[in-house]
This record gives structure tokens, C-alpha cells and sequence, in this order.
């Protein structure tokens, strides 16, 4: 396994040094003419909550899809957690993926099943990671009660509301206690209060669990709120980076388009 | 664009899907023997598509064999030949009619179903959650759909089968005396194992290629919501395009095998 650690300095904070959970060099990605990754660079240190901002189609979610393998770069190094992607046979990938919590930006509830299979689908593949498990109820319980619909466990999607349905998804990311959680723009298609609500959600759920985040956004509010350091993806490449006070005071014409209300 | 080339890229477009198609298939038979068997799943969907398509299969066989005898009976009166309506209508239906139209009708609600249902499932991002689960989508999607298809539609073959003979044996009864009993008991006497064998096989086919169809045009299908409903339709005119082609294959086949 690699060096995973490294000093990071950031603004006025002082250099530490931390573990490094995400490391991205230079990947590039392209659809046909379109080069939507064109070299970009990343890395999230363990316990951070990183931002990564930028306009929609500017490949945000190309990024975070090559982080769990459901997209592969043209070229470029990815490694999650000490091990390198591309590297990963298949019933590693699926041992790493039980490590990472993925938020999907349409939050991706299974039509078909309950509120309680949702959250018990993840469970199915990863019997040895939580060990034996009789009644997985009282697991599915904890985790809808950390997003505060316990009472929802029987319900349908359907008949859950935008917000109830994000809370659930974000349920069934943590049902496998994942160390590092990956958000695909989080508050997309919420109102202000619920993505206030869901914001909070992600701040407690950080505190209680120690998790490092990315999150994938556009609203400047959210990165705001939960940025510790954050990162501008402009013509597919990290073309400013710093703490959301650097960045918003910055004069650079591309970087003040982010923050103009 | 000039007709000429129109025809050429169409013609591509064509051998591009049916390769396709192929690979998809090839990747059903690598994925089908290997664990896990998602057994609950599997059941389940041979309950959505057999038992909640009885009462279509049945009403249209039905349907079917009262049309069946009525616009046959005349011509046989007058060819005095109306004794042979149990062995013509059995035959025609065990042979071809049967499996067919059930097939059609298999295609319309299960293929368009599976279109829609897995095309949804690819535009939510629902197939990419599951796989970031540690769950092959592949294998719990489309291997159970596959193979409840395959599995299940002999089974609807027989009992449309049976349901379109009872309703010719009602016409019969109705309009020229004749007994249940007798009816069915020539019907059984005119069947031979080469009337039921190939039939059955065929339909395995049929079944194989609805869900395979169904399958892959959801599971391929194209971003946004106009994508799903393109995968819908797509999948019921290509699959049942493919039952004829299979159709004819099996008649051919079936053919060589009876001049042996």
C-alpha cells in the first residue's frame, strides 16, 4: 500500500497531518469530442468535508462515478481508501464499495420495494462486514432514526415526499457504516428549508460517525455551510481550490461567476 | 441524406443491435450459472409474469378458439367435413396459434413491461445504486427476468391451449350437439408428441427472447424519460419481429425432423 498520508495547508490553518482517504491525478474523460475531465486532481483527507463546485455538465458527476467504478477514466490514477481502482478485480471493487456511501443526486430508492427492504438491500452482499445478523431490523431502525423517519420503515418511495425520499437514501448510505461518503448534489430539487434540513442531516451524521465526505455541488449555500476546503471545476480541471472564505473573496472573473447572487 | 445511404446506416444500425443483442445474450449465459442464484427474486417475477398474465392469456384464448370454430364451421359444413372441426382446431392450435399468440401477447405486456420498468430503473440511477451495493444488477435484474420469461411461457402455452379448445368445444357443443367429452377426447386422439414437442420448445424460445428483448432495451436504454418510453415500445416491436424469425426457424427445423 502507498504513502497515505500527507501534509495539507490551507489558507491560514496550520499544516497537519492527515490520512489521505481520496487521491485523483490527473484523470481525464472524454465522450466522443466532448473532454469533460481534463486532467483533473483531488484529494480528501480523512474526517474532511471537501466541496467540489461546478456548473452542471461540467463533469462533477463523471468525477465521483470513477471513484466507485462506475465510470472508468480515459487515463488518470484514482485511489480510494489505499487502493487504486483500475487495480480492483470485482469482488474487491464490491469489499471497497461497502466502505464508501454514495448519495445519488435523484436520491435512487428502489420502486419497488419498501422503505425497510431499501435499506436492507446494501445488507445482502456484506454479511461478513457487519457480522451475523438474525433480525436486521433493529439496524435498519438506527439508521432511519439518525434521519428522523423511523416511522416510515413500511412505507413505499412513492409515498414519500422529495425530502423524505433524500433522508432515506442518505438511511441507506449509512446502513453499512461507510467511512468515506460520497454526495451527488445533495439539496438538487429541494426547497431552501428541506435543503437546510439536509445539510444539518450531513453535518450530524459527519460528527456522530467520524466519515469523510465529498460532496458534489452547485448550491453555493450548501458549500458554505459544510465546506471545509473546496474545489472549483472549470473546462475539467480543479482550477481554484481553498476554503469557501478564499474563494468567495476572489477577484478571478471565473471563480466570482460561482459566487454571484 | 440520400435514400442510398439512409438504407446503409439504417442497415449498420441493424447488424450493430442484433451484435449487441448477441453480446447481451452471451453475457445472460455467463451470468446464469454463477452464485449467487437470487431464487427469491426469481420467484417473484415468475408470479408477476405468470400468474398476473393468466387472465389475458386465458381471455384471449378464449377468444380465440370461439372464432376459431365459428368461422371455420361454415366452410366444413359445407366440405360436409364438420366431424374433423376437433382434430383442425387442436391441431392449428397446439401447432401454431397457440404458442403464438400467446407469445404476442407475452411480448406486448411482459417485454414492454421489462422495457419500461428497467429503463426507469437506468434513468433514476436506481441500477447504478444497486451495483454501488455490491449487487450485480446484471445478474438480479435481468438473469431472474430472462429466465422467468423462459420458464413461465410454456406454461402460459398450455393453459391458453387449453382455454382456447374449451372454448371451441363450446361453439361445438352450442351449435352441433356435440359432447365435452367427445371433443376433447378426438382433440387428444388427433394430438401426437409431434404436435406437443416442438410447440413446447419453440415457446421456451419465445419466452427467451421476450424477456431477453425486454431486457436489454431497458437496461441500454438512454437517458431521460423519453428514453423509457422508447424502450418500451422498441422492446415490444423487436421482440415480436424476433418471435416470427424464431417462429419460422422452429417450423423449419420441426420440418427437417419430421421427414426423418
Amino acid at each position: 500500500m502507498r504513502d497515505t498520508k500527507e501534509k495539507i495547508g490551507m489558507g491560514n490553518v496550520t499544516s497537519v497531518e492527515r490520512e489521505v482517504v481520496i487521491k485523483i491525478k490527473d484523470i481525464r474523460k472524454s465522450f466522443g469530442e466532448n473532454h469533460v475531465l481534463n486532467g483533473f486532481n483531488m484529494t480528501l483527507h480523512k474526517g474532511e468535508n471537501l466541496v467540489v463546485m461546478g456548473k452542471s455538465g461540467s463533469g462533477k458527476s463523471v468525477m465521483i462515478k470513477c471513484l466507485v467504478g462506475l465510470m472508468t477514466p480515459d487515463s488518470g490514477y484514482v485511489e480510494v481508501l489505499g487502493k487504486e481502482i483500475s487495480t480492483l478485480d470485482q469482488q474487491h471493487l464490491d469489499e471497497l464499495r461497502s466502505d464508501i456511501g454514495f448519495l445519488f443526486q435523484g436520491s435512487a430508492l428502489y420502486d419497488s420495494m419498501t422503505v425497510r427492504e431499501n435499506l436492507e438491500f446494501p445488507m445482502r452482499r456484506h454479511k461478513d462486514k457487519l457480522g451475523v445478523i438474525d433480525d436486521t431490523k433493529p439496524l435498519v431502525l438506527e439508521a432511519l432514526e439518525n434521519v428522523g423517519l423511523a416511522h416510515t420503515m413500511d412505507l413505499m418511495p412513492a409515498e414519500l415526499s422529495g425530502g423524505m425520499k433524500r433522508r432515506v437514501a442518505l438511511a441507506r448510505t449509512l446502513i453499512l457504516k461507510p467511512k468515506v461518503i460520497l454526495y451527488d448534489e445533495p439539496t438538487s430539487g429541494l426547497d431552501p428549508i428541506t435543503s437546510k434540513e439536509i445539510i444539518e442531516l450531513m453535518r450530524s451524521i459527519q460528527k456522530k460517525y467520524g466519515t469523510s465526505s465529498l460532496i458534489i455541488t452547485h448550491d453555493v449555500d450548501c458549500a458554505r455551510v459544510i465546506s471545509e476546503r473546496m474545489i472549483l471545476l472549470v473546462d475539467g480541471i480543479n482550477y481554484a481550490e481553498g476554503t469557501y472564505a478564499e474563494l468567495s473573496a476572489s477577484t478571478d472573473p471565473k471563480v466570482e461567476a460561482f459566487f454571484k447572487k | 441524406m440520400t435514400l442510398a445511404t439512409e438504407i446503409v446506416g439504417k442497415t449498420k444500425d441493424f447488424f450493430i443491435q442484433i451484435g449487441d443483442l448477441s453480446y447481451f445474450a452471451g453475457r445472460f449465459f455467463k451470468e446464469v450459472v454463477k452464485r449467487p442464484f437470487e431464487l427469491k427474486e426469481l420467484l417473484r417475477q415468475c408470479y408477476h409474469m405468470g400468474v398476473r398474465s393468466l387472465f389475458l392469456v386465458g381471455l384471449t384464448g378464449f377468444i380465440i378458439g370461439l372464432v376459431l370454430t365459428l368461422q371455420s364451421r361454415p366452410t366444413l359444413i359445407e366440405f360436409g367435413a364438420v366431424s374433423w372441426m376437433p382434430n383442425m382446431v387442436g391441431i392449428s392450435i397446439v401447432r401454431e396459434i397457440g404458442p403464438v399468440i400467446t407469445a404476442l401477447i407475452c411480448a406486448g405486456r411482459i417485454a414492454s413491461g421489462i422495457g419500461a420498468e428497467l429503463g426507469s430503473m437506468r434513468v433514476t440511477e436506481q441500477i447504478d445504486a444497486m451495483e454501488v451495493s455490491g449487487t450485480n444488477p446484471f445478474k438480479y435484474l435481468v438473469v431472474t427476468r430472462i429466465l422467468a420469461t423462459t420458464l413461465m411461457l410454456p406454461l402460459l402455452v398450455v393453459f391458453g391451449d387449453l382455454i382456447a379448445l374449451y372454448g371451441s368445444a363450446l361453439v361445438e357443443n352450442l351449435k352441433g350437439n356435440v359432447s365435452f367429452q367427445l371433443y376433447f377426447n378426438t382433440v387428444f386422439d388427433a394430438l401426437s408428441y409431434g404436435d406437443l414437442i416442438p410447440a413446447t420448445v419453440k415457446s421456451f424460445f419465445f419466452g427467451f427472447v421476450i424477456g431477453l428483448v425486454g431486457c436489454y432495451k431497458g437496461y441500454y436504454s438512454k437517458k431521460g424519460t423519453s428514453g423509457v418510453g422508447l424502450a418500451a415500445n422498441t422492446a415490444v416491436v423487436m421482440a415480436s419481429l424476433l418471435l416470427f424469425v424464431v417462429d419460422f426457424i422452429a417450423v423449419f427445423v420441426s420440418d427437417i425432423f419430421y421427414e426423418l
